[in-house]
């Protein structure tokens, strides 16, 4: 099996949207077109609870078919990874179900089979999740009270591209931050296999309250069909993942 | 760390007494005491027909079952030293109608290894060493990397005194990215090399675990150079004074495989008993010699300095 590529958003926050359309609404949306949306809510050290604002978090991972996890900024590292990868195993899973529906049945799905079949169609999945290839768009808050976690969020993602280039298959990440000076985003650092060379600090922050999540996410989604307009005719799966006959 | 997002599920607390019931293998287990509990699932003593066992349950099903294929892989290397065997797989509906995945293995009840050490003479850790390399030699030679190796994971059996390896849930295929890691164990972590699982992965957490034992609190990165600071802290610990080199050696990524490194610390091993043995005999002399060198060498080097004053 010739494997496809895997897109995915991740989304970095402390708080919650305020300006524009609903982000959940936005990530059904990329959802729909075949990119993930995680997202990640970064708490202060000295936060003991999660201020409300942050149900968003899971809400709109939950649209967008990914992952959400809220911590703190010292494990900010290990989630990034870890997040990353339950969503391709996720999205791959998904997958794997419509595939078994297809041949078994409306209700079929993994957890309805045997322990042995299960096993064997997981290492399947295994499988794929280190040879896909996979586009990861990171979407960074930079508003004011992201101040203080912005170097931690930059060593995250380089740890992030050593785990990832430990695969087999290939991978692309880029970096934007919201809100931009006039547009929703800007480019921080543009489509490379490694993010081991980003030298390039964060903009300047910007002062006002303004997080405009939804109208990012949208900009995002459209970072991938601008840079993949040719591939996207080849690649139709909803999913992402391209298959081939055997 | 791992997470199931799509699983609205709470973690499960299993009261002792409890019985759980397979779905499709139908056999029995009562639950006794919790006997820890981990990113993906909680781990009961339990009983069955009237015999000991680990139960592992939670309600991240495809976790499991990751974990059970290593678990069945390794039961195909040969030799059962490689983990704990595993007993049974099914999954469970309780009462409330929500079903978990379990799976049962043989039960290891022995001391840890910073526990043991501290109890017994320092002249375990040699052994404990090449313990370790043999069995992780017969790991890689068969194609897996343990990958989250760290003192949770191991436990020491007696008598006679055997380490064992408790939780082989990172195990992951030679060649690709390691599963799970814990970050002071993990050599992408200090900047020391890759995530791809390779013997040499395994060798730089092996020294981790043995300083560990010494730092219980471990240590972060402090902007340092991470093999500046971890050859300072190897250094700083008396008792791992004698395989320092191959510690050292290990942290840089240098053995290819454990094979290697073991003939080495045996070597090691060897020569610095040879030379405790000398030393005990002859040490006074010794003592002064040492001091003598440095000593010389200062005395020198102000010489020199002074003549360069003059010219």
């Amino acid at each position: 099996m010739k494997n496809g590529t895997l897109k995915q958003i991740l989304l970095l926050t402390d708080g919650c949207s305020n300006k524009g359309e609903d982000p959940s609404a936005t990530a059904a949306l990329a959802y729909q077109q075949g990119i993930t949306v995680n997202v990640i809510g970064i708490l202060d050290d000295d936060q003991t609870e999660s201020p409300d604002g942050l149900q968003e978090v899971e809400d709109i991972a939950l649209s967008g078919g990914g992952v959400s996890q809220i911590v703190y900024s010292e494990s900010l590292s290990q989630t990034v990874q870890m997040v990353t990868k339950q969503a391709m195993t996720q999205t791959l899973q998904g997958f794997v179900n419509k595939e078994l529906r297809q041949i078994l049945g409306s209700n079929q799905s993994l957890e309805n089979l045997d322990p042995e079949k299960r096993g064997e169609i997981m290492e399947v999945v295994e499988d794929l999740g280190e040879t896909s290839d996979l586009e990861v768009l990171v979407l960074v808050d930079t508003s004011a009270s992201m101040n203080r976690k912005l170097p931690t969020v930059k060593e995250a993602l380089i740890d992030l591209s050593i785990s990832l280039n430990s695969r087999i298959g290939r991978n692309r990440f880029s970096i934007y931050s919201f809100p931009g000076k006039r547009k929703d985003i800007q480019k921080v650092f543009d489509w490379s296999p490694r993010l081991d060379t980003i030298s390039t600090v964060f903009p300047k922050l910007t002062s006002g309250g303004i997080t405009p999540t939804g109208p990012a996410i949208r900009e995002a989604m459209y970072q991938f069909g601008k840079k993949s307009l040719l591939r996207s005719f080849r690649y139709e799966d909803e999913s992402g993942i391209e298959e081939t006959g055997n | 760390m791992k997470m199931n997002p799509a699983s609205k599920k709470q973690g499960i607390e299993l009261r002792s007494g409890t019985t759980v019931r397979g779905k499709w293998h139908q056999n029995k287990y009562t639950i006794g005491r919790k006997l820890g509990a981990g990113a993906i699932g909680t781990v009961y003593l339990c009983e069955h027909n009237g015999k000991p066992a680990a139960l592992k349950i939670s309600e991240k099903g495809t976790s499991m079952t990751v974990e059970v294929n290593v678990l069945k892989s390794l039961k195909k290397v040969q030799g059962n030293h490689l983990g704990p065997s595993l007993l049974d797989v099914d999954d469970w509906m309780n009462p409330r109608g929500e079903v978990y995945s379990f799976y049962v293995m043989e039960y290891l009840n022995g001391e840890t290894l910073p526990h043991f050490i501290k109890a017994n003479d320092k002249d375990w850790l040699g052994v404990f060493m090449i313990q370790l390399l043999e069995d992780l030699d017969r790991l890689h030679q068969s194609g897996w990397i343990f990958g989250d190796l760290k003192p949770e994971n191991l436990i020491i059996l007696s008598p006679p005194p055997r380490i064992r390896w408790v939780d082989v849930g990172g195990t992951t295929k030679t060649g690709r990215a390691i599963k799970e890691y814990t970050e002071f164990y993990d050599r992408g972590y200090w900047g020391m090399g890759t995530r791809r699982a390779e013997p040499s992965y395994d060798l730089f957490a092996f020294v981790m675990v043995f300083l560990n034992i010494y730092y219980p609190n471990r240590f972060i990165k402090n902007g340092e150079p991470s093999e500046k600071l971890l050859f300072k802290k190897i250094d700083q610990v008396k008792d791992l004074y004698p395989y320092r080199t191959v510690l050292k050696k290990a942290v840089k990524g240098t053995y290819a495989s454990s094979a290697n490194m073991k003939r080495e610390l045996i070597t090691v091993l060897n020569v610095t008993k040879k030379r405790q043995n000398y030393h005990r005999t002859k040490k006074f002399p010794k003592t002064k010699l040492q001091l003598a060198e440095p000593g010389g060498i200062g005395i020198l080097a102000v010489l020199y300095y002074l003549l360069s004053l003059l010219f």
